[in-house]
């Protein structure tokens, strides 16, 4: 044994004879053994604990996306068979009237930003899970989740509403070359996804703007980092989605 | 009851319906048992209006010259707007309505020993749209044109057309707005049910000890949850072609009213399937919760476990699996590949391995049992049979070639009115009749409930069965009358008639339901606590049984239900001490 581990206490509680020849066991804990309450059948589903309602509404989170995820699969798929749809005309022709669309620049643009816009709300997450922090919150000693998560969550509103404005500015140049969402079936589907995809942005933002709320006034860490969780969880699947629907209007066409 | 201070009673106060004096504080409610009250009350009242409106449309097929008081002579066109509304109603408001959302609120947190559902307020909001969407619903019927007339299908291009019928314009409006409602109000209460079913289970709750009704709650969310949003993608592109000027669903060069409505290639096709990929899904949506709900019922009444509890549950899973994959048999007809509808036939006729695994189990339960033939357990039973009836034909009408013939004719109308109609509604009065001491604190009466029981029965068999006939013998859906066409369908009218009669009989019958449900609510026996010796937990006395919506939301601590399980739901049976039931949440002598 190396010089420098010394050990002065005991670490071996004191074992008391029961008078009945034998000693009970140190530790009473359910560890295994097959005792009635010791069935592994019988543990809580779910999480309990102080992280149980965070796990909760992310959960529900989830699924709530699950379901906005076929959403956009059912448009992705009017996509591709609007895509392949065409008829024979009368000199027995194939006439397909699917005209290929070239985006604005623009849209590049608005995808890195986009992609700045999940990091930094990951980052506003994290701060809202540093356990030194949150412990001195717990105990009410200050607000350094607050004071740290807050301007990351302005960045990401503010580049949110550049992605916004740029989806904007994307749809500006479209018209100003013709292009209405009317105009022909790729225009259609390219007006559509954009536009799906920015109200869902816009719900974000107002999540944000909420999530920025709540951290100043909500009373609890818990509920504070509810807030701020929840609308993570949301922007980084609109930022995935955003990634595919691009993918598909720039590359699927 | 128990003495333990932390325990309440089963029922609250007498009568939940008359225990609020104050009606707003009812009215807006997040519990969600009262929310399980609201959706059963909403449900019935569009399955009045939706019957009224078979029964008119039952009056013009068979006495087209009749004027109806309030309604005169009705019109072709009015017929189609009768159909329209008649299925919309039914199969979303009711059959959607009443089974998943209200039982599942009534009842579902306490099978699962949770004190509330995982979002209440989300829960309610819910409610509130989904009531909003009736309303739109009806209203259709009351803007100009009239309510829409392209059936609850709304196949474009006549619902994506405002001029190609009277009611095409604002009342298909108003029909997508409601039915685009319905889809956010189903998709919210689906989050809410599948939180709580995955994180408020008591301790214990295992998700083999979960009751079967759970178990289809939980599978009919998820098929919500995923077939809602197509069908809200598919409105929106709806919607698009019909205020947008798009063309998605209209075909090139589509000519209604005198005008080229289309120069693009667009497909009716597009619509078909993205609709029945909700529309199909959506029956077992409908028809799920009921078969959990038989289950549960043959058990306690049969005092016999589940025969083959795991493969109930295997059974429900495959069912909603192989749900979503079989849209295509709505379409053999419709221009779609063919070697699709090889694949889709291939699909239908498997899902009639574990719909007959299902049917097995319910007989295994019956055969041998004690049973206690009272009136919910009539109303199981009688779903039973009428899930076979009803079944028998979807093998027939899997089939491609069979479907070339009996497509759009009365033979599908029988097929889906006796499985998923009268199927489902017996269900639902079973559930009614079952679970009125948790809404009222009170039993409905049962010589008046059998009495009901054995004239739904009869006459929804009166009704319903002839009209394979009808439809062997090739008369159409929608046509509004048999009058004045060929021979061979005017032929089938003494048919259509008994038909008729017996109709009415049907609707009538239902008097007896309302007057026991009424008289009960208010003067009913008292019931005694766990009146049918059940041993799901909604039964045990409630650990905080109605908690006050001003009480503070949902905190770490209040959340924590103290509820333990110790056992499977159904452990019917005679035991050592005499008893022959055991709840999941007694501890008994020796927990498995």
């Amino acid at each position: 044994m190396p010089a420098t581990f010394t050990r002065s206490t005991q670490i071996e509680p004191e074992r008391r004879d029961t008078g009945i020849g034998g000693k009970p066991p140190v530790d009473r804990r359910p560890t295994g053994g097959g005792g009635e309450g010791d069935n592994w059948e019988n543990r809580q589903p779910g999480r309990r604990g102080p992280r149980e309602l965070l796990h909760r509404y992310r959960l529900a989170l989830g699924f709530a996306l699950a379901g906005d995820t076929m959403f956009f699969v059912a448009l992705v798929s009017a996509f591709y068979v609007r895509q392949a749809a065409g008829h024979i005309d009368g000199a027995n022709n194939y006439i397909s009237d699917w005209h290929p669309l070239s985006l604005p620049p623009i849209l590049w643009l608005n995808t890195a930003v986009l992609v700045l816009s999940g990091l930094t709300v990951e980052i506003a997450r994290r701060q809202l899970f540093r356990e030194i922090d949150v412990m001195e919150e717990w105990f009410g000693l200050g607000r350094p989740t607050v004071r740290r998560a807050t301007p990351w969550l302005i960045a990401t509103g503010v580049l949110g509403m550049l992605f916004v404005a740029g989806q904007w500015l994307a749809w500006k140049q479209l018209y100003a070359e013709g292009f209405f969402y009317s105009t022909n079936p790729n225009s259609n589907f390219f007006y559509l996804i954009t536009g799906t995809h920015a109200f869902h942005l816009v719900v974000g933002l107002m999540a944000v703007g909420f999530a920025l709320l709540s951290i100043r006034l909500l009373k609890r860490i818990e509920y504070r980092q509810i807030a701020v969780d929840c609308t993570a969880w949301y922007w980084h699947t609109m930022g995935v989605f955003w990634l595919f629907l691009f993918g598909l209007l720039a590359f699927g066409q | 009851m128990s003495n333990d201070p932390g325990v309440g009673k089963l029922y609250p106060e007498s009568n939940i319906i008359l225990s609020r004096a104050n009606a707003l504080h009812w009215l807006f409610t997040t519990n969600h048992r009262i929310l399980g009250i609201q959706y059963l009350l909403l449900a019935l009242v569009a399955v009045i209006a939706g019957t009224t409106l078979s029964l008119v449309m039952r009056i013009h097929l068979v006495w087209p010259e009749v004027a109806l008081p309030f309604f005169g002579q009705v019109k072709p066109e009015d017929y189609l707007a009768l159909v329209t509304m008649h299925g919309t109603l039914m199969v979303f408001f009711v059959l959607t309505t009443a089974p998943l959302s209200g039982f599942a609120n009534l009842v579902l947190p306490e099978q699962i020993g949770a004190r509330r559902m995982a979002l209440p307020a989300w829960n309610a909001i819910s409610f509130w749209i989904t009531a909003l969407a009736l309303l739109v619903s009806l209203a259709a019927f009351i803007v100009p044109g009239g309510a829409p007339i392209s059936g609850w299908t709304s196949y474009p291009p006549l619902s994506a057309v405002a001029s190609a019928g009277p009611g095409q314009a604002l009342g298909m409006d108003m029909w997508l707005l409601s039915i685009a409602l319905f889809c956010i109000a189903s998709w919210i209460g689906a989050v809410n049910l599948l939180a709580t079913i995955v994180a408020q289970r008591c301790s214990g709750m295992s998700l083999w000890r979960m009751p079967l009704t759970v178990w289809s709650w939980l599978v009919a969310s998820l098929l919500a949850l995923v077939c809602f949003s197509v069908l809200l993608a598919a409105l929106l592109l709806l919607f698009s072609d019909r205020h947008l000027g798009t063309s998605f669903f209209l075909p090139m060069g589509d000519f209604v009213a005198g005008r080229i409505r289309s120069h693009s290639d667009g497909s009716p096709l597009l619509w078909l399937h993205l609709f029945w990929f909700f529309g199909h899904p959506e029956v077992y949506i409908a028809v799920l919760p009921g078969m959990g709900i038989t289950s549960s019922l043959l058990a306690n009444f049969s005092r016999r476990p589940v025969f083959g509890y795991p493969m109930m549950t295997a059974t429900t899973v495959l069912i909603g699996l192989l749900g979503l994959l079989v849209w295509g048999h709505h379409m053999f007809v419709s221009g779609m590949n063919p070697y699709a509808g090889t694949a889709f036939a291939l699909t239908t006729m498997a899902i009639a391995v574990p719909s007959s695994a299902k049917v097995l189990s319910w007989l295994g339960t019956l055969w041998g049992g004690g049973l206690r033939l009272t009136t919910p357990m009539l109303f199981t039973i009688g779903f039973v049979s009428l899930f076979i009836a009803g079944g028998l034909t979807g093998p027939i009408l899997a089939q491609p070639v069979l479907d070339t013939y009996l497509h759009n004719t009365y033979f599908v109308v029988a097929h889906f009115h006796l499985i998923m109609a009268m199927a489902g509604a017996f269900s639902i009065f079973a559930g009614v009749y079952y679970w009125f001491p948790l809404m009222t604190g009170r039993l409905m009466n049962e010589p008046l409930g059998k009495i009901h029981f054995w004239l739904t029965l009869v006459t929804a068999y009166g009704t319903f069965f002839p009209m394979h006939f009808a439809g062997l013998a090739g008369e159409p859906r929608h046509y509004p009358q048999l009058a004045g066409t060929t021979p061979s369908l005017q032929a089938l009218l003494p048919l259509q008639t008994g038909i008729s009669w017996f109709a009415f009989v049907l609707a009538t019958t239902q008097l007896f339901f309302l007057a026991n449900l009424f008289w009960c609510t208010f003067r009913g026996k008292r019931a005694p606590a766990n009146p049918w010796q059940a041993t799901t937990l909604e039964w045990a006395p409630q650990l905080n049984e109605f908690p006050e919506p001003s009480a503070p939301p949902a905190s770490v601590s209040a959340s924590e239900s103290k509820r333990t399980v110790f056992r499977g739901p159904y452990e019917y049976g005679l035991r050592p001490d005499g008893s022959d039931f055991i709840m999941q949440c007694d501890p008994g002598t020796k927990p498995e």
